[in-house]
């Protein structure tokens, strides 16, 4: 059989498709990937269009064998798990093949991976509810993060609860989209790029009163780095007002936020 | 005095007090008021210091003069320390004002005891009071009760927290009497059955009436200081069931006495806080909250302290080896849970996934089982893990080597600790 790697716009619908395909065409795939990274090769490749009909169907038969799947699906789609598309893939064939009794095997070869990104992701998603920070620009709440995962749908329906009369944006570097949130409306959308502009002095004042409380609450004859790094891993620090250098405190100052993702915009 | 100033007394006083969490209540979204809680069932750290311990809240004293005169507290009347004190306007529109940056998930007030426990609570009801209503703060509040303050004034003040709680402190009425003079067991046990019953109330109208107040949504609970006297580990954890059983307490906290003052009756400054010793005590509250233990079956009049070396956990199983090895294909959750190595988690996997066929040795691995301990009193299908032979002295030493990296500071150094 001629091996052939599916090419998709990388939408969720769009990976659908590749599972419509699939079946359709009574081959399986040997990889699945987004047109914009996908590089050349000597296998076959085929471009998959994403059909809003054939989208459902997928969705329409998984969910008639296992609501779970279908939520498995669509968080194991966020995650960072490398692959995630064959991995879905082959869960997606092997509920179809034998329905879903497998699913309650927790140590199923199959759905473990799965099962294991998407606990990372949701692990991630709930550590974010906390070290997100926001600053405040004339009025509106705004802020980034550097998840590996994309946490955004995750994270919306939290951070829209809590700030309902609020108008915010949340800027994920990592995958360059942002969820904005006004007036009772959340949309996430692709952001190519953000520059966080100078604090004025009362946000300044703030993140140094922050800054301030942060530090004294340790307790000095308690100090352990090891188990603070345990439960707040550094990647998380660059963007957590408490580990900026002294600009960052200092009103109408460029603000150095820290980047070390890839390809990311300099200050 | 500036508010930079002020916050850094404030916090710095109140460092000391273990609680800071944010679970137990369920605040959605409300129209027209900012904040929720969060959903999760472990609540929401927003950071950690470089103690290792989670930044929930925004923990600060309203002011840390203090009438009394408690030898082991920092804001005790005769300690020479700077004095300050919030107003409850400033300290809600700072809360307000780090809630919205989400720095923190909401506030956790306490305070000396300024002139006397009733003037004290009213001012922090008045901060509360402006954060719930002209803030419209739908956010988490935990409050301290001042014991001997008016029980209708712990009522207001259960109307607007959360979470309510009375620091027990000392484990012994002894102990009291000897470091805190003008505190009184009854003085502190008497809100705590305030809140108890009142919550109890609150739930029952609460079925009758769907809009009835909610009194301390997120329960109470308090604070021991371990190490500050020669009270053993059985003591504590006697009380601490007790609390639970009596008082129906959610959270029993520990802190590691942190030498801050200088007094004959006190551990001498330059001991170390008993850190493990507090470790452990926390493992065997775990024990009692959520793995069916009771306190007598951990620790009796024989051995009235925990073993440093291994975690109370193990040290019950080596103690009970007549109970192992348990079956995990058919063993029931209150016997998964006694095995060392199997947590809540991966005992309630394991009750999953064997309904999906027989669970073999190498699965338990992948449902989360830490099988350096669990694999001594374990069988699959019958069978232990292949090749694994063991004595009982071997046993204990293999155990002690599978938690030692994760333990606080080094061994030695807790160690000595005990022989102190």
């Amino acid at each position: 059989m001629m091996e052939v790697i599916y090419l998709y716009d990388g939408s969720f619908e769009g990976f659908l498709c590749c599972i419509f395909e699939s079946y359709a065409n009574r081959e399986p795939p040997s990889d699945i990937t987004p047109e914009e990274d996908a590089c050349p090769t000597l296998f076959q490749t085929r471009h998959i269009k994403t059909d809003k009909s054939h989208a459902d169907r997928v969705l329409r038969k998984i969910a008639l064998l296992s609501g779970e799947a279908v939520i498995l699906l669509r968080r194991g789609f966020l995650t960072c798990l490398e692959h995630r598309e064959m991995y879905l893939y082959r869960l997606t064939a092997k509920l179809l093949r034998e329905g879903p009794g497998f699913l309650r095997n927790l140590a199923d070869e199959t759905l473990l991976p799965v099962l294991k990104a998407v606990r990372h992701l949701e692990g991630e998603a709930q550590l974010l509810r906390g070290f997100v920070r926001f600053s405040e620009y004339s009025g509106i709440l705004g802020g980034e993060i550097e998840p590996k995962n994309r946490v955004l749908p995750l994270l919306r329906s939290h951070f829209c609860s809590r700030f309902p009369n609020e108008r915010f944006f949340l800027y994920d570097r990592t995958h360059r989209e942002a969820l904005f949130y006004a007036s009772g409306k959340a949309v996430i959308a692709p952001l190519e790029q953000f520059e966080a502009v100078a604090p004025d002095e009362t946000e300044a004042a703030f993140r140094r009163l922050w800054k301030r409380f942060y530090d004294t609450v340790a307790i000095k004859e308690r100090e352990n780095l090891r188990c603070r790094q345990t439960h707040m891993p550094k990647r998380y620090w660059g963007t957590m007002t408490e580990f900026q250098g002294e600009d960052y405190f200092i009103a109408g100052q460029t603000p150095r936020l820290e980047h070390r993702g890839p390809g990311l915009p300099s200050v | 005095m500036e508010l930079l100033e002020k916050l850094t007394i404030l916090s710095d006083a109140a460092k000391y007090d273990a609680a800071c969490t944010s679970s137990g209540a369920r605040r959605g979204y409300k129209e027209g008021f900012i904040g929720n809680t969060s959903t999760s069932a472990m609540g929401c750290c927003h950071s950690f210091s470089a103690d290792g311990r989670c930044v929930t809240l925004l923990k600060v004293l309203l002011s840390n003069q203090c009438a009394y005169d408690c030898k082991y507290c920092v804001n005790r009347r005769s300690n020479d320390t700077p004095r300050a004190s919030f107003t409850p306007e400033e300290l809600a529109e700072l809360t307000i004002a780090f809630y919205r940056r989400n720095y923190i998930e909401g506030l956790f007030l306490s305070s000396g005891v300024l002139r006397n426990p009733d003037h004290t609570m009213e001012l922090m009801i008045r901060a509360l009071q402006i954060l719930r209503e002209t803030y419209r703060f739908n956010g988490y509040i935990h409050a301290k009760a001042i014991p001997g303050a008016a029980p209708e004034l712990v009522e207001r003040l259960g109307l607007l927290a959360d979470r309510l709680s009375v620091n027990i402190e000392l484990p012994s009425e002894a102990g009291l009497k000897s470091l805190a003079p003008d505190k009184t067991k009854g003085a502190i046990l008497a809100p705590m059955r305030q809140i108890q019953t009142r919550g109890v109330q609150c739930k029952e109208e609460l079925v009758k009436y769907r809009h009835a107040p909610k009194f301390a949504p997120a329960g109470q609970s308090t604070q021991l200081i371990v190490g500050a006297t020669a009270d053993s580990d059985l003591r504590i954890l006697r009380l601490t069931q007790g609390l639970y059983d009596r008082y129906r307490l959610k959270r029993v906290f520990f802190s590691a006495y942190v030498p801050v003052v200088a007094h004959s009756l006190l551990p001498s400054r330059d001991t170390k806080p008993p850190l493990l010793r507090e470790h452990r005590l926390y493992q065997a509250d775990w024990l009692l909250r959520f793995y069916g233990f009771r306190a007598e079956e951990l620790l009796d009049e024989g051995t009235p302290d925990f073993n440093p070396l291994v975690d109370p956990k193990c040290s019950w199983a080596l103690a009970h080896l007549e109970f192992f090895p348990v079956e995990v294909n058919t063993a029931d959750y209150e016997a998964l849970l006694r095995v060392p190595g199997i947590g809540v988690v991966s005992a309630k996997r394991i009750l999953v996934s064997r309904r999906a066929g027989t669970l073999r040795t190498e699965d338990l691995k992948k449902l989360g089982v830490v099988m350096k301990r669990a694999q001594y009193f374990l069988t699959c299908r019958g069978q232990m893990s292949e090749g694994l032979r063991f004595t009982p002295e071997s046993l204990l030493r293999n155990l002690i080597a599978a938690e030692q990296p994760g333990l606080p500071g080094t061994r030695m150094e807790q160690l000595s600790l005990f022989g102190a």
